[in-house]
């Protein structure tokens, strides 16, 4: 009788959960994501304590906890902090094929880094420190890809 | 035991259906400014903090991480817990631990949902067994409307019964400015009201919210200092008893027998109704209103119909129930049972404004999830 285990037969059901999702984006990613949609412009904000200057835009300050009431408008020209070139395939993640860079754009004006594609040059010839600046759609919706990718600054 | 901590601030969002000005990192910025505000402390006074909500409502993961901004937890020591319906006196049961503890000062714990963003109850059947119970048996009303049934058959209470507490809680929610839902209701209209599933009719079921609600627990010392009247825990206790439906008794609720037990024994409490001085009850569903009656021990088995009828939990009765209108009212899932917690705070603190009880000096806060789960607070105006 205790050997059954060795004779059962395993079951496994096939699964999927679907429902439906909305996200509220909110008021403060709301005002940042209309200003790049209809003027095609990358703000920013500041915290009136530290000074400290967010993009994409904080809720409260990080550090200080205060609210941020104070926008800036960015140049929309930065400089490449870190990156890589990704080489596999993810087709379900992945917004491109590889091989493709993505990296972290320190945007002149602001304190903090902003994640995003770099484009427009070889990936080889992508270095850590290159200014770039903000390729924008040419049609927006309001979305992040609304900035196709940052590419060098010639 | 541990350290004796009491609540020193409460804050909670002015809920709603939907809340399309706030993402949930705002709401629960909204909420934790309020606490801080109402125990007139800054985030450089918390230690720690506790947050919770249900990941399937809002098809998220991880809030404890992307959150930071709104919650105020860049460089502290932040705890997620998640137990459904209970996540939010989990995490109040959670941030008291962690105070009472005694390695931590000032922990502030924090609950939240954006309910508008899914499909609730599509989101509530994954809770069930994906191989076994989730086809035939799942989602809230359902599981409610049985339990309540077999209570009318058993002891003869009546869809009226839970018609009267219905309108208890939703006349109550008038004076609660947070509240979602704030209509006058009569016991006709919740009769009147759409079937959702027998003997459940629209007016007896709870809504789904937008909202947050984060409550400050200090340690002894701190509390005094920190608060003229802190509300103090007397009791908080746990108990789940969930393997499958079929397993559950149906016609009580042993875990909420058990817990209030436990919770009534810690904070010396020998006679509920009498020595309680209001009731935050996480109660989903009217009829829950009238059937658990008998596992909170307000009365014997079978009485509640007796007691709800005779008006003893209402504004002007021995122990009202539900001042501020209750989960029928506002019903922000993962907040929801914070929010019973952080009311009978304000109670015992004298600051429920128009919802006010007078003269409290014993508070008991619920919650309910899971499925079948009972979290219970004992909270006092006099020091454990
Ligand atoms: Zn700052």
């Amino acid at each position: 009788m205790a050997g059954w285990k060795d004779e059962v037969e395993e079951i496994v059901f096939p699964g999927k959960i679907c429902v439906p999702y909305s996200w509220t984006v909110g008021s403060t990613l709301s005002k940042w994501y209309v200003q790049l949609r209809d003027d095609g412009e990358i703000w920013a904000n500041r915290c009136p304590s530290c000074g400290r200057v967010y993009v994409p835009p904080k809720i409260k300050c990080i550090e200080c906890y205060k609210d941020m009431n104070e926008w800036v408008k960015l140049p929309g020209t930065g400089t490449v902090e870190t990156y890589t070139v990704v080489n596999y395939h993810e087709p379900s993640l992945h917004p491109k094929k590889p091989p493709f860079v993505y990296g972290v754009i320190k945007m002149d004006g602001a304190d903090t880094g902003l994640v995003h594609l770099i484009d427009g040059v070889a990936p080889e010839k992508v270095k850590v420190g290159m200014r770039v600046k903000a390729v924008l759609a040419k049609e927006r919706d309001g979305h992040i890809t609304d900035i196709k990718h940052f590419k060098p600054i010639a | 035991m541990g350290k004796r901590v009491g609540v020193v601030g409460v804050g909670q969002t002015h809920h709603a259906a939907h809340r399309l000005d706030a993402s949930g990192v705002e709401l629960i910025a909204e909420a934790v400014t309020r606490a801080l505000d109402d125990a007139q402390v800054t985030l450089d006074d918390i230690d720690a903090i506790v947050i919770g909500n249900m990941d399937h409502f809002e098809n998220i993961n991880y809030v404890d991480m992307w959150a930071t901004d709104g919650l105020g937890s860049c460089m502290k020591p932040v705890f997620k817990v998640t137990t459904g319906g209970t996540t939010g006196t989990t995490v109040g049961a959670a941030a008291y631990y962690t105070a009472a503890s005694g390695m931590f000062d000032v922990v502030m714990g924090v609950g939240w949902e954006k309910n508008s963003e899914s499909d609730t109850q599509a989101a509530i059947a994954t809770c069930a067994n994906p191989v076994l119970e989730r086809d035939p048996f799942a989602g809230a009303i359902g599981p409610l409307a049985t339990e309540y049934s077999m209570y009318m058959k058993a002891y003869g209470a009546t869809e009226e019964d839970a018609a009267i507490a219905a309108a208890r809680d939703r006349n109550n929610a008038l004076n609660n400015p947070y509240a979602h839902n704030r209509m006058h209701v009569t016991v006709e209209d919740v009769m009147n009201s759409p079937m959702l599933s027998y003997p459940v009719k629209f007016l007896d079921m709870c809504p789904r919210s937008d909202g947050s609600c984060a409550v400050i627990f200090a340690t002894e010392e701190k509390a005094k200092k920190l608060a003229p009247q802190p509300a103090w825990i007397h009791a908080s206790v746990v108990r789940h008893d969930y393997t499958h439906f079929g397993d559950l008794e149906w016609q009580w609720m042993p875990t909420l027998e058990r817990a209030t037990l436990q919770a009534y024994k810690l904070a010396g409490i020998t006679n509920p109704l009498k020595e309680l001085d209001v009731a935050e009850l996480y109660l989903p569903c009217s009829t829950c209103a009238v059937k658990w009656m008998d596992s909170f021990w307000f009365c014997d088995r079978g009485q509640a119909p007796k007691l709800i009828r005779s008006g003893a939990t209402h504004m002007d009765g021995i122990l009202p129930i539900n001042p501020s209108g209750g989960v029928v009212a506002t019903n922000p899932i993962g907040a929801t049972a914070l929010i019973r917690v952080g009311e009978a705070a304000w109670q015992i603190m004298g600051r429920a404004g128009d919802r006010q009880v007078p003269g409290v000096k014993k508070a008991i806060a619920t919650g309910f999830g899971g499925c079948s789960w009972s979290d219970v607070f004992i909270l006092g105006a006099d020091l454990p």
